[in-house]
């Protein structure tokens, strides 16, 4: 989709270092992942987004090798590796739980992968202690895990990844089990690490605030095929369907029913089901007259007035304060419930009335399948 | 999520390492329990005797039950067995009771918590350590018509008025074996059942107590249901290996008639009787038996859980 | 506090009193019994009166009982090193892969351990005489195999599932092979389990009777349950019962030692193998 600038350029551009082709993984008769077309750049953070069962931890291990294909292929740097080993494909992996080697120290943790992979014992020591060093660990080498909070563990786990010098790393939902405070601190060590190591990087979360700041580029996934890739944000302002619309951004956007009206060369009337209608700017021959569409609209860009002026009107039900910004609840009818607009300044109390306006260049408009309907000028 | 099996090339190698795993296992388990177990079996169809098994020659279900001349022969056909058969059941459904009641009330007594409750429990565990041949000696000798304590002791409190022969009076024979397989075994359906009771939810107790419901009642609706699966399964262990009992009783009362078990009875027809091919017949009924309750138990078993 | 409170407790104790002494009465008995000699043995005594040791002493030297201690000893450490190395294997492939006819095998293990021993007696005694291995404590080890893996088998499998999958995928990652992950990973995570099981085994072989009593000729290749069985005296019905008394204390207390110190570790390792099951 042409128009938005990626917001970082990877490193080597046109250099994929992870190819899958028709990806397929079914268990018996259940399809987890169905017809998966991707492409991980070189040097690209890239992150698997979804809600819980959509396929994203099973993609994830079929890179890793931990589960095989049904059907396609996966390439890396160019080779199929469908059959090939874990250990073999020059990955590593950091898991949710951490899976250290409980009876083993710091140090013995790191050194596993290295000793089986006959390294010498100079060779290994060195790497180890680098990754400890660039992780901050050094301090905690002859310690067991058990002896280590949750962050460090953390840390462990992904110099073990380290050490081995992978091509790609690969994390599952590594920060879940983390509270808060310590997410966002390991989110700036990730994007830090990332610039340090210059290294491809797979990441699976269902968080989408780290998948908003942490990705080169996401990929969002929905009961088992690929809704949307692209930038960060270039998926946020331009969702391709109602889920990716859906899935990205908290208040979720507002989803409201309507028919295509009058089709006209400044644009599209569409006529909303709650009343009142909005002029879209769609492409030529997007839509005709009679269409059922959904029109979508973010919280943040409803420009919500006081008084009645209009265009549309609205009561206030309920109103969320947050501190730097505030949420209305209007009684408008989404598909969801009630429309959900996200204000700077509270324009009226509960059981006011106030004004809202939908600015057109705003407004998302999908088709009867949930498709987007393109834009004028795309 | 949960997912079910993979049938891809990484699997199939895992599968294969595997049986690798399993083989020397299984080599060996053939060797001790299989081929024994068949060869039993097949022994049972033959006339084979201790001194000369070599010799062995098929004779059909003989051993079994046959007529000869008008009379009945076979193991299915000796009153022995069957007094065997009695006796056998006699022992496991009494000891299994008696067993799984006094377990019962010491776990309930170790499950409250006491001041040298460890100790309790340990000095609990002491009968089960101990090694059958020992139980059997020890208890033997307090059995010990002349000079035994227990008679001793019940002549003091005046429950008998004269010593009784417990290893030597064919109607107390089954007594003094069943006391010794309760003492020995009973620490281990209490700790089973300890166990079990350990694993309720203490939130039942803590909302009957609030309740101010009786303790026995809350013993019979809220305790019992709740530990009866566990229960089962340790009184169907129990009792599979009670059926199989034979190092208690050879040693206490040896192969008394009155007394004797089937594994006993399968013991003397093979060894001091010399004749494998008839011992082996029993044996094998044995094992038969055994085994229909097992796959019984494992049946019902499954059903129960399927209904649930 | 209440009177119907304080009843409630003396009663109480009362049971507790009850139960320890039930438990621990005959073994004192036996220790009071094999500290007397000669005619102190036709008295009957609630607490000691006799302190000798003749009993003890005459027991090694009448009886070829050390023997018996030797036997039983190497047959029962024997059968518990092959089992668990076997077993645990084993339960590597039945507990952490899946394939087809697992369940199957898992069952047939287990009804395995249900086998009457003398089902197997005569068949056993073939394969043993077969191997030339009658009174030899090899053929013992052998013939103990058969309910010793099971068992081992069955409760090593119960613990390995209990490991956390992500470790074995971690290891995996690292580029084990499932012997590396067993021996390395895994093993040093089952040393409670493996304690566990071995005790427990130990304790099954060391009890054995009818294949010790069956598989052996003479005195000197007996193992202890057969040597205590088998003592008898100068005359039919005179059995010694001093010097079986003191057999009995000399091969109880090591176990009971054994018992006290690991506990806890057998009542999990019972509970596992039963209730689990």
């Amino acid at each position: 989709m042409a128009g938005t600038q990626a917001q970082r350029q990877p490193e080597a551009q046109n250099d994929t270092a992870i190819s899958l082709r028709a990806i397929g993984k079914y268990f018996g008769k259940t399809r987890v992942l169905e017809s998966i077309d991707l492409e991980v750049k070189r040097g690209e953070f890239c992150v698997f987004v979804g809600p819980s069962g959509c396929g994203k931890s099973t993609l994830l291990r079929l890179i890793a090798g931990l589960e095989s294909a049904s059907a396609g292929d996966l390439s890396i740097d160019g080779e199929r590796m469908n059959d090939v080993a874990p250990a073999k494909r020059g990955i590593a992996m950091v898991f949710q739980s951490y899976a250290l080697y409980p009876h083993m120290t710091v140090y013995q943790n790191l050194e596993f992968g290295l000793r089986l992979a006959k390294m010498e014992k100079a060779e290994a020591d060195q790497r180890i202690r680098a990754a400890a060093k660039m992780l901050q660990i050094d301090h905690l080498l002859e310690r067991l895990p058990k002896d280590l909070s949750g962050g460090q563990r953390q840390r462990v786990a992904i110099g073990r990844a380290i050490t081995r010098k992978p091509r790609i790393f690969l994390f599952d939902e590594p920060l879940s089990n983390l509270d808060a405070a310590l997410r966002v601190t390991m989110r700036a060590e990730l994007s830090r690490l990332h610039k340090q190591l210059q290294a491809t990087m797979v990441y699976v979360t269902h968080d989408q605030v780290e998948a908003m700041t942490l990705a080169d580029r996401i990929v969002i996934l929905n009961a088992g095929h690929v809704e949307q890739v692209g930038p960060p944000l270039e998926v946020y302002r331009r969702p391709r369907t109602i889920f990716a619309a859906g899935f990205l951004g908290s208040p979720k956007m507002n989803f409201l029913k309507g028919e295509v009206g009058q089709v006209a060369t400044e644009g599209v009337r569409v006529d909303l089901a709650s009343g009142g209608g909005i002029i879209a700017p769609l492409a030529a021959g997007a839509a005709k007259t009679g269409d059922k569409v959904t029109v979508g609209i973010r919280p943040e860009h409803i420009r919500v007035t006081p008084g009645r002026a209009g265009p549309f009107t609205a009561t206030v039900q309920l109103v969320e304060d947050l501190g730097d910004h505030s949420i209305l609840h209007l009684d408008r009818e989404t598909i969801d419930g009630r429309m959900l607009a996200k204000v700077a300044d509270v324009p009226a109390g509960e059981d006011g009335v106030v004004s809202f306006d939908l600015p057109p260049d705003e407004c998302h408009v999908f088709d009867g399948s949930g498709v987007v309907l393109p834009r004028r000028g795309q | 999520m949960k997912e079910p099996r993979d049938t891809s090339w990484l699997t199939t190698s895992r599968v294969r390492s595997a049986w690798i795993f399993l083989v020397p296992m299984l080599v060996v388990l053939a060797l001790v329990a299989a081929w024994p177990l068949l060869r039993t079996i097949w022994l049972s169809f033959t006339d084979a005797n201790l001194l000369q098994m070599d010799d062995a020659k098929f004779i059909g279900a003989e051993n079994f039950l046959s007529k000869d001349g008008g009379k009945w022969t076979g193991v299915l056909s000796d009153p022995q067995w069957w007094r065997a058969v009695k006796n056998t059941l006699y022992f496991t459904f009494l000891t299994v009771t008696i067993e799984t009641v006094l377990g019962f009330g010491i776990a309930l007594v170790l499950n409250r918590s006491f001041p040298g409750r460890g100790l309790v429990r340990a000095a609990v565990l002491v009968p089960w350590a101990i090694p059958t041949i020992v139980s059997a000696k020890m208890w033997s000798w307090m059995q010990n018509d002349q000079f035994g304590i227990l008679n001793h002791m019940m002549l003091g409190l005046h429950i008998i008025d004269k010593p009784l022969a417990w290893t030597a009076d064919p109607d107390l024979l089954m007594s003094a074996v069943v006391m010794v397989d309760v003492w020995k075994t009973t620490p281990f359906m209490a700790l089973l059942i300890l166990a079990a009771l350990q694993m309720l939810p203490k939130e039942c107790y803590e909302a009957a107590q609030v309740d101010g419901i009786h303790p026995i009642k809350v013993f019979w609706k809220v305790t019992l249901p709740l530990v009866r699966p566990a229960l089962m399964v340790a009184i169907i262990f129990r009792a599979l290996d009670a059926i199989r009992i034979f190092d208690l009783i050879y040693v206490l009362t040896g192969s008394r008639e009155e007394n004797m078990t089937m594994s006993i009875y399968a013991r003397q027809q093979l060894i001091e009787f010399q004749n494998v091919g008839y011992g082996s017949a029993a044996s094998a009924l044995l094992f038969f038996i055994v085994a229909l309750l097992t796959v019984l138990y494992v049946v019902i078993g499954r059903v129960k859980l399927g209904d649930k | 506090m209440k009177p119907g409170a304080i009843i409630r407790r003396v009663l109480f104790y009362l049971m507790v009193a009850i139960i320890v002494v039930y438990a621990i009465f005959p073994f004192y008995y036996a220790i009071i019994s094999s500290l007397k000699s000669g005619t102190g043995l036709f008295k009957i005594n609630y607490f000691p009166v006799e302190w000798k040791f003749d009993n003890y002493v005459s027991v090694f030297r009448e009886y070829s009982f050390g023997y018996n201690i030797l036997n039983s000893v190497v047959v029962s450490f024997t059968v518990v090193a092959i089992s668990l190395f076997l077993g645990l294997t084993a339960a590597y492939a039945l507990g952490r892969i899946q394939f087809r006819g697992r369940g199957a095998l898992l069952l047939t293990i287990l009804g395995v351990s249900m086998f009457p021993q003398v089902a197997v007696l005569s068949g056993m005694f073939q394969l043993i005489r077969t191997l030339g291995l009658y009174n030899n404590v090899l053929g013992l080890i052998l013939s103990y195999m058969i309910f010793t893996l099971p068992f081992t088998v069955w409760v090593l499998t119960t613990f390995i599932r209990e490991l956390p999958k992500e470790l074995e995928e971690a290891a995996i990652m690292d580029g084990a092979s499932p012997w590396i992950i067993l021996r390395r990973v895994f093993m040093p995570l089952m040393w409670p389990a493996m304690v566990t099981t071995g005790l427990l085994a130990f304790i099954a072989a060391w009890n054995e009777f009818l294949f010790a009593l069956t598989f052996t000729l003479n005195n000197q290749k007996r193992t202890v349950p057969v040597g205590i069985g088998l003592m008898s005296g100068a005359s039919q019905h005179e059995l010694p019962w001093g010097n079986i008394m003191a057999a009995s204390v000399i091969v109880t207390l090591p176990l009971i030692v054994l018992v006290l110190i690991f506990q806890r570790r057998i009542v999990s390792g019972l509970t596992a193998g039963a209730v689990k099951g």
